[in-house]
């Protein structure tokens, strides 16, 4: 789960970790004010789940409070990767000297957290590693012990930061491992950390992926997703049941498919047919008529689909119902849409006869499904 | 031979008492497999399909001296049952359960390495040889006995592939899947480790998807085997950045994409099927008749 910059920088101060201060707003007004707070010239940061915010714009400076309403105005409502900016973050500026790379990731490889420091931050990470990667220190972290202040220090040693990062820099390292640790993040950046003209050192910028699997028991951090805001469509699939659907964009063939191994290859499937995907969803195992139905409505809605591609292996889940799912659907359809159907395995024989009966197309096989899917839409057209 | 299941396997499912615990016992027990036992605190004493069940696997191991474990244990318990069964003296844990936090199984992983047991999964559908039975749920009448070994990160898609080589005629000897999360106990090169060392397989073909690099690591391998391997990749489509159902299967900007992994394979000298349909025809051009 994506978190906002604010956010994140509210779970680094939870762990004693110095950041910039800062305040959230939603109108220009709103940042007006909080830069008459402060008193100083402010930086407006757009908050969205999307990087290279600076790039499109999202990042302004106002050096009096009205400077500082009319950036907010210009940032407010910006699109920046389809995403409408609906809060920024609004700080006063700072006078960095130098600016550091901090950060803790999920390496499948060591099959732990890894720590990594760079004298090089306030640039992305991953041109780093590919360009120069000995420039950044990398240390397994063992999550029986965290990581200790001492082997935090020695990494920005050897990364070649200044002594009083080296100090201070420890300090925030180790919390920051904590803190990576006790979220259960998949991601903890802090990036810059800033040394500031008169010595301080703190996060200037800070991002945080919280692990979909662990929000069952981070409730409170849960309970701040916005996924509305990130993608109403995917919003409205999970709060309908339908989990791992993910939509795509430029996309015309609605996809359902159980299994995500054999969802990922119906969609390469289609592709290959000369259509173009206009979603994943794993419909899982043992799933009923009622359920075939609703996941099959749920995908008419998207504008962007022209024709449905139903792909199932039976095993536990049966033919006859998905089927009947399918037959359900057709009558409720709201406008008319080309459907495939594609069973395989328990209860084959039957749903195709269910689904030849109602006039229906069926596909022999995935290909052959694909194929009579991407032509249906064709024809349509 | 074949690798990790045969006929002195003894079993015992943890969380034999839930709903899946159950039908798949019965499952594998119907397709040959000697489960002896099973686990679910507070339900020892029962029997679930004619298996005792105990309150501990320190008591489930003591009473039937069994040598595996299949895990149907939901969420968080999952990763302490795995660490369970290590403790108990364990030697292979099968662990089917989707949905562990990464970090939990991370911890568990630092454990089962230090008992030195193989973990199969989590969120996998577990392992088959074909003549001998299964751990998991993988349905075992799509099978036939044969040399083809087969290493997949999903389920369903591996019923797909495996169906179209029974119906090639190609025999398989061990079907395993791996599993499609961040963290999993067994990886590609492991498997492939096995079934180079294994007499029943002459030829392997792996599945892979996007997410990670274990099939970059498993293309290393692949350069000092003996036996030829046939590859596949899922999820050419996919978009960076975007989990497609597996907690593993995603594209973390240059890393994970299935042109990288196709690259990789094809190096090793690797086929690489551009449908699953490709995938008996390129067997039989690798291995011809061994298989």
């Amino acid at each position: 789960m994506k978190i906002h910059e604010y956010q994140a920088k509210d779970i680094l101060s939870r762990y004693a970790i110095p950041i910039q201060p800062g305040k959230v707003a939603t109108t220009p007004q709103e940042a007006e004010q909080i830069a008459r707070e402060f008193g100083a010239p402010v930086v407006i940061k757009a908050q969205v789940y999307v990087g290279g915010r600076g790039k499109a714009g999202g990042i302004q400076f106002g050096d009096t409070p009205e400077q500082a309403r009319e950036a907010a105005s210009r940032v407010l409502g910006m699109t920046i990767k389809g995403l409408t900016v609906q809060k920024v973050l609004v700080v006063p500026k700072l006078e960095i000297k130098e600016e550091y790379y901090l950060g803790i990731v999920l390496d499948r490889k060591s099959q732990a957290p890894v720590a990594m420091v760079s004298a090089a931050g306030g640039v992305d990470i991953e041109e780093v590693a590919a360009k120069t990667p000995e420039k950044i220190v990398r240390q397994v972290i063992d999550l029986r012990w965290g990581l200790p202040p001492f082997e935090a220090r020695r990494m920005l040693s050897e990364a070649g930061v200044p002594s009083v990062v080296v100090a201070k820099g420890g300090a925030i390292l180790s919390a920051l491992a904590r803190a990576f640790i006790e979220t259960d993040a998949q991601l903890a950046e802090i990036n810059p950390l800033a040394l500031t003209a008169d010595g301080q050192v703190l996060a200037a910028d800070a991002k945080i992926l919280i692990d979909d699997n662990a929000l069952v028991r981070q409730k409170e951090y849960a309970a701040w997703a916005e996924p509305e805001d990130a993608n109403p469509i995917e919003y409205e699939a999970h709060a309908a049941g339908l989990a791992s659907y993910v939509k795509l964009e430029g996309g015309n063939v609605g996809i359902i498919a159980n299994g995500a191994g054999l969802a990922m290859t119906t969609l390469d499937m289609v592709a290959r047919a000369g259509g173009k995907p206009a979603n994943f969803f794993d419909f899982g195992g043992g799933a009923k008529a009622e359920m075939m139905k609703k996941a099959l409505l749920f995908l008419a809605r998207d504008p962007d689909v022209q024709g449905i591609l139903v792909n199932i292996f039976g095993g536990i889940t049966r033919g006859e119902e998905v089927a009947r799912g399918v037959i359900l659907a057709q009558g409720e359809l709201p406008r008319k849409l080309p459907i495939v159907v594609r069973l395989s395995g328990t209860g084959e024989a039957e749903g195709r006869a269910m689904l030849a009966d109602a006039g229906l197309t069926w596909g022999q096989d995935m290909q052959d499904a694909a194929q009579k899917i991407v032509a249906a839409i064709k024809g349509a057209q | 031979m074949s690798i990790l299941l045969d006929q002195s396997s003894k079993v015992i499912v943890q969380g034999i008492t839930g709903r899946e615990g159950q039908f798949h016992t019965k499952n594998m027990l119907a397709a040959g497999t000697a489960v002896v036992g099973g686990v679910t605190p507070g339900k020892g004493g029962t029997e679930v399909e004619g298996v005792p069940v105990f309150d501990t696997m320190a008591e489930a191991k003591k009473a039937t001296g069994a040598n595996a474990s299949c895990i149907f244990v939901p969420g968080l318990g999952a990763p302490d049952a795995i660490m369970e069964a290590a403790d108990a003296g364990i030697r292979l844990v099968v662990c089917i359960t989707e949905g562990i936090p990464v970090l939990e199984m991370a911890r568990a992983m630092t454990f089962v390495k230090e008992k030195q047991v193989r973990l199969i999964g989590p969120n996998c559908p577990g392992l088959c040889t074909p003549g001998v039975g299964k751990i998991g749920i993988i349905p075992y009448g799509i099978f036939r006995e044969g040399h083809v070994g087969f290493i997949s990160r999903s389920g369903t898609l591996t019923y797909e592939v495996v169906s179209l080589l029974t119906a090639a005629g190609i025999g398989q000897s061990t079907c395993v899947g791996i599993g499609g999360d961040p963290i999993i106990g067994t990886t590609f090169a492991d498997c492939l480790n096995l079934f180079e060392h294994d007499e029943r397989t002459h030829a392997v073909v792996m599945c892979g998807e996007i997410g990670g690099s274990d099939e970059e690591d498993a293309a290393e391998y692949i350069k000092q085997m003996s036996k030829p391997v046939v590859g596949f990749i899922s999820g050419r489509t996919a978009p960076p950045g975007k989990r497609m159902g597996h907690a593993g299967a995603i594209v973390s900007g240059n890393t994970g994409t299935a042109q990288g992994k196709v690259a990789a394979l094809q190096a090793a000298k690797v086929p690489v099927a551009d449908t699953i349909f490709d995938i008996p025809g390129l067997l039989k051009q690798v291995a011809g008749k061994k298989i």
